[in-house]
Parts: C-alpha cells; structure tokens; sequence
C-alpha cells in the first residue's frame, strides 16, 4: 500500500458508513431522494478516484508489466 | 407466433451463431476453452467481467427489488463500486501468481498457495453450491421473460426448459471466447433498452423523475429510502460489505481474471468498471416507475414488474425488442456459470480422484458435465419459490466466506495462515450459512436477546464473523503447538 492508494478508502467510508447519515429522502436532488443521489455522487467520486489514484501509481507507467 | 416471441428467438439464434463464429479457427485445450489464452486486452475484459454482472439478476432482479422494496435496492448501486475499487489492489497479486504457476480455476489457486489438494476439493465444493442459486435465477429470469412476452402461448415451465437448453448447447460449443463475444451483442442491446426504459417511463407516467419520487413519496412515505426495521441501515451497511467482499470470490469472476493479458489491464477497468454501474440507476427507475402503475405484485412476483409495465404500455415487437435483451442477459451469465459450474466438477473433482486424467480428458469431461449442470439448475428452478435478489443473496452469503482465506493467502508471510486453519474458517462460515437457510431463521430468531440493530445485519456477515474467528483461533492453537514441539526440541538438545 502506498500514500497514493489511500484515497481509495474514501468509497467505503461514504457508501458503508455515510448511509447511517443520510438515509433521508429530503433535499431531493435532480429529482432522487437524497440517499440515492449519495449513492450516485459516490460511483462517479469513486471512478475520479480511480482515475487518479492510475496516473500517479508508479506501477502503470509504461514498461511496468 | 406473436410478434414478441419471433424477437425473443432471434436473440437465441444471435447468441448461438456468436458462439460458432468465435470458435472457428481455434484449438480448444483447456487453456483456450477456460481462460482465452490469457490474451484478452482491456476490452475484452471489460465486457467479459461486465458480461457476468450485467445479468438477469440486474434487469428483472434490480427493477423488482426497487419495485418490490425501495430504497434497499440501492445497496446494488453500492456494493459492485466498492468492488471495483478494491478490484485494483486485490486482483494484480492473484493475476500474477496464476500467470506463474499456470494455474486455470480457483481452487487451483488456493491448492498452490497453501499447498493443500483437499483445500482446493473444499473451496470447489463451496463454488459449486454457490453457483447453483446464481444459475437457477438466470433460468428463472429466462422463464419470466419467454412467459410474459409470450403472452402466455409458452408456459413457464416450458420457457425454463428452452433456456435451459440454449444456453447447455451454446457453453458446449463455444467456451469463454462465446461468452465475451456474445457479451458484447448483450451489453450493447442492454444498454440501449435500459436507458431507454429508463428514461421513458417517467416521463409518460409521471412528467418527470422529481414528480415520479414526489407521487411515491405522497402514496408511501420513506419507500425510496431505507426503512427503520427489516431491511435498514444497518442490514444495508451489512449487505454491501458482505457482496462487495465477495465480489471477486466467484469461481467465474476469479477465472475472469486470468484471461487479462496483464495487470495494468486489470487496474484500468477499476476505473472505468464503476462508471457502467450507473445502468443500475435507470434499472431503479424503471423499478420505482411500476409501483405506482402495476400495484399488486408481491412475494417472488415483484421479478415481473418491468415486464408487466412494458407490457401495459407498448406494442408487443417491443415488448419483444425488450424481451431480446433480457434473453441475452441471462444467457450470457448463465453459459458462463455452466462452464465454471462443469470445469470444476471435471478439473477440481474428477481429476483429484483420477491422477492420470490428461488436460483434453479434462475438457472433454467438463463438456459432458454442462447438461448435468444445467439438470440440477432446471430441477431447482422448477421447485424454488425465492425471488432473484433474494437467490443471488443466498449465494454471495456461501462464495464469501473463501475471502478471508484468499486475501490472507496473498500477505507477504503466508504462515500466519495454516491449511487447517483456512478449511476449518470456511467449512464453519458455510456451516452457519447452511444452518440459517435451511432453518429460516434470522439472526433475530437465533439470539433473541440482542440489540435491534444487531438482528438487523446479514447473515452472511454473521457467518464471515464466525469464520474469521475460527480461523483464527485454529491457527494461534496450531502456533502454539509448534511453539511447544520447538521449545521441547532445544530444551532436550
């Protein structure tokens, strides 16, 4: 594990222990129940999490099997 | 024959002639018919673990749960995400080490690593009994979609038999390559019905998504989000972690692995593998669409309710059109479960108890195992009365409990872990697993006397608790023992 890889953590955090939070229907957001649109906002943090966490690991640059 | 079934048999044509086609040209050894080679790029890869999620269990499955349930749907959304996340540190480690031992199945990894052929019988059995609830919902979807599109000309039992056969005569002919490039016919159609479906049903029955979960909210507070008892935060909570960690454990989605050309393959798609996860959401509101339009169905039935709502609002060819892409959806997931489900009878069984068994004996048994799979699977299905999410759940709680087993197997210094501490962690967690099914019992019935939110949990999870404290325990006990022999050593000498 690396510094870099930490970030990673963050998902499990807000999709394991954030619905304990807001699991509440009110402010709806783009039409969703609040706890869905959690759901949603966390996918796409999750794959921009991913994203960064490829580019700056050192076992993707080019050459690294 | 009506317009809807004529769709529903072209996509079974579509799936088989796919299958013909990727076959030509290629000698099928084991290696070929179980891992493609471990050539497939990004990609392929892609479709192929895309291919294994995006099922029945997804269409008919994640629409009637919303339907059926609310907001604990949601936990769908959630716990494939946390998955792929965690995709990116756990999957390199075992790619690698497959790749240097030639290893083709799960249990041969488990065989390698702790240096144990009973453990890999042990971890084979675990695969096989988790399979079966899997492919029995894929059949069960197969029955609903040729059923309801059929406009009752087929019966149910009848349509299950179909499937049934389709899918045995496809996974015989073709191997994985058929299933990844039937993968992409599937992903495709998937795709387009989904969102489609998706976005169409709100917007003619209620005006908009905000009217949609404003008029649901009117006529049943709180369904869209997790009720206080039953299926609450805490079952919730209990339940992503419980999938998310057994993810991976799936004999076929640990066999998908192999097939990467590379590591960096596998870390790329934990990228981009979330972002697919968002079909779930028009699956959803597909799902939310119908509780106020199709009322009524309950119990195993709530499978049905994007059907019946196609149903009511379209012309049967796209009913059809929509039934197409359910059939592949089924037959996709369910060819590679046959394929899994038969490789490992023939590789990880038979072949245990057969020493001299040659690779092309191997395939040529695990070719004729697929009907006998499939049997069982049709036999079940035949008989069961759970709904899809509900199957799917009973065997995530089996597959799951390999986790803790496998993950302490990739630590660097692999003898924290004994053998028997690792079969004992498994057959204990399969043991309460098995109990608490057989038994309907929940954690509410069996210790009456705990906090509310404790009853509330997965049982499942209950079931991982108990074998990481058995694998635990075994295993200090066996440290110990050694510690005592070393010491009676050096004290004599």
């Amino acid at each position: 594990m690396r510094l870099v890889h930490l970030p990673a953590l963050l998902p499990f955090l807000a999709m394991l222990v954030g619905p304990f939070f807001v699991n509440r229907v009110t402010p709806s957001i783009l039409g969703m129940p609040f706890l869905l649109a959690w759901c949603v906002a966390w996918i796409l943090l999750a794959a921009g999490i991913m994203a960064a966490i490829f580019r700056l690991d050192p076992a993707n640059r080019d050459g690294a099997e | 024959m009506n317009g809807a079934l004529v769709g529903i048999a072209g996509a079974a044509v579509l799936a088989l002639g796919l299958g013909f086609l990727a076959r030509r040209g290629r000698q099928m050894g084991l290696e070929q018919w179980t891992v493609g080679g471990r050539s497939f790029g990004a990609p392929l890869v892609f479709l192929l673990m895309a291919g294994e999620i995006y099922t029945t269990f997804t269409f008919l499955g994640g629409s009637g749960f919303a339907y059926g349930k609310g907001g604990p749907a949601y936990y769908i959304l959630c716990y494939a995400t946390l998955a792929y996340v965690m995709s990116y540190f756990l999957l390199p480690p075992i790619w690698r080490y497959a790749k240097d031992n030639g290893l083709y199945s799960q249990p041969d990894f488990f065989i390698r690593k702790y240096d144990s052929p009973m453990l890999g019988v042990l971890v084979a059995l675990v695969g096989i009994v988790a399979l079966i609830p899997y492919l029995v919902l894929q059949f069960k979807g197969l029955g609903i979609i040729v059923e309801v599109a059929g406009y009752g000309a087929i019966s149910s039992t009848s349509a299950v038999w179909i499937g049934a056969v389709v899918a045995t005569a496809y996974v015989m002919v073709s191997g994985v390559r058929g299933s990844a490039w039937t993968a992409v016919a599937k992903d495709v159609m998937i795709l387009l019905v989904v969102v489609f479906l998706g976005v169409y049903f709100p917007l003619h029955y209620y005006g908009g998504l905000g009217t949609m979960f404003a008029a649901i909210e009117a006529a049943k507070p709180g369904f869209t989000v997790l009720p206080a008892h039953g299926e609450s935060v805490w079952w919730f909570s209990s339940t992503v972690l419980l999938t998310a960690l057994g993810f991976y454990m799936w004999p076929h989605s640990f066999a998908s692995i192999y097939t990467a050309r590379n590591t960096r393959v596998i870390r790329q798609n934990a990228v981009f593998l979330p972002i697919y996860q968002l079909i779930l959401l028009f699956v959803f509101f597909v799902g939310f669409a119908a509780v106020l339009q199709v009322p009524g169905l309950k119990g195993p039935d709530i499978d049905l309710a994007l059907l019946k709502l196609s149903e009511k609002t379209f012309e049967p060819w796209l009913v059809g059109v929509i039934g197409a892409a359910g059939v592949l959806t089924a037959l996709v997931p369910g060819s590679m479960i046959l394929m899994t489900a038969a490789t490992l009878l023939a590789n990880n069984l038979y072949r245990v108890f057969a020493r001299s068994t040659d690779d092309m004996r191997v395939v040529r048994i695990a070719k004729l195992l697929v009907p006998v799979v499939a049997l069982v699977a049709v036999y079940f299905t035949l008989s069961g009365g759970a709904s899809i999410v509900a199957l799917l759940l009973m065997g995530y709680s089996f597959v799951t409990q390999l986790f803790p087993a496998l993950v302490l197997s990739l630590a660097r210094n692999k003898r924290w872990v004994t053998r028997e501490a690792a079969a004992a962690g498994i057959v204990a967690g399969v043991v309460t697993v098995a109990a608490v099914g057989l038994t309907h019992a929940s954690i509410a019935t069996l210790f009456p006397a705990l906090p509310g939110e404790i009853k509330e949990l997965n049982a499942g999870i209950v079931a991982l608790a108990v074998n990481v404290i058995v694998l635990v325990a075994v295993s200090g006990a066996a440290k110990l023992a050694t510690a005592r022999v070393r010491t009676g050593v050096t004290a004599r000498s």
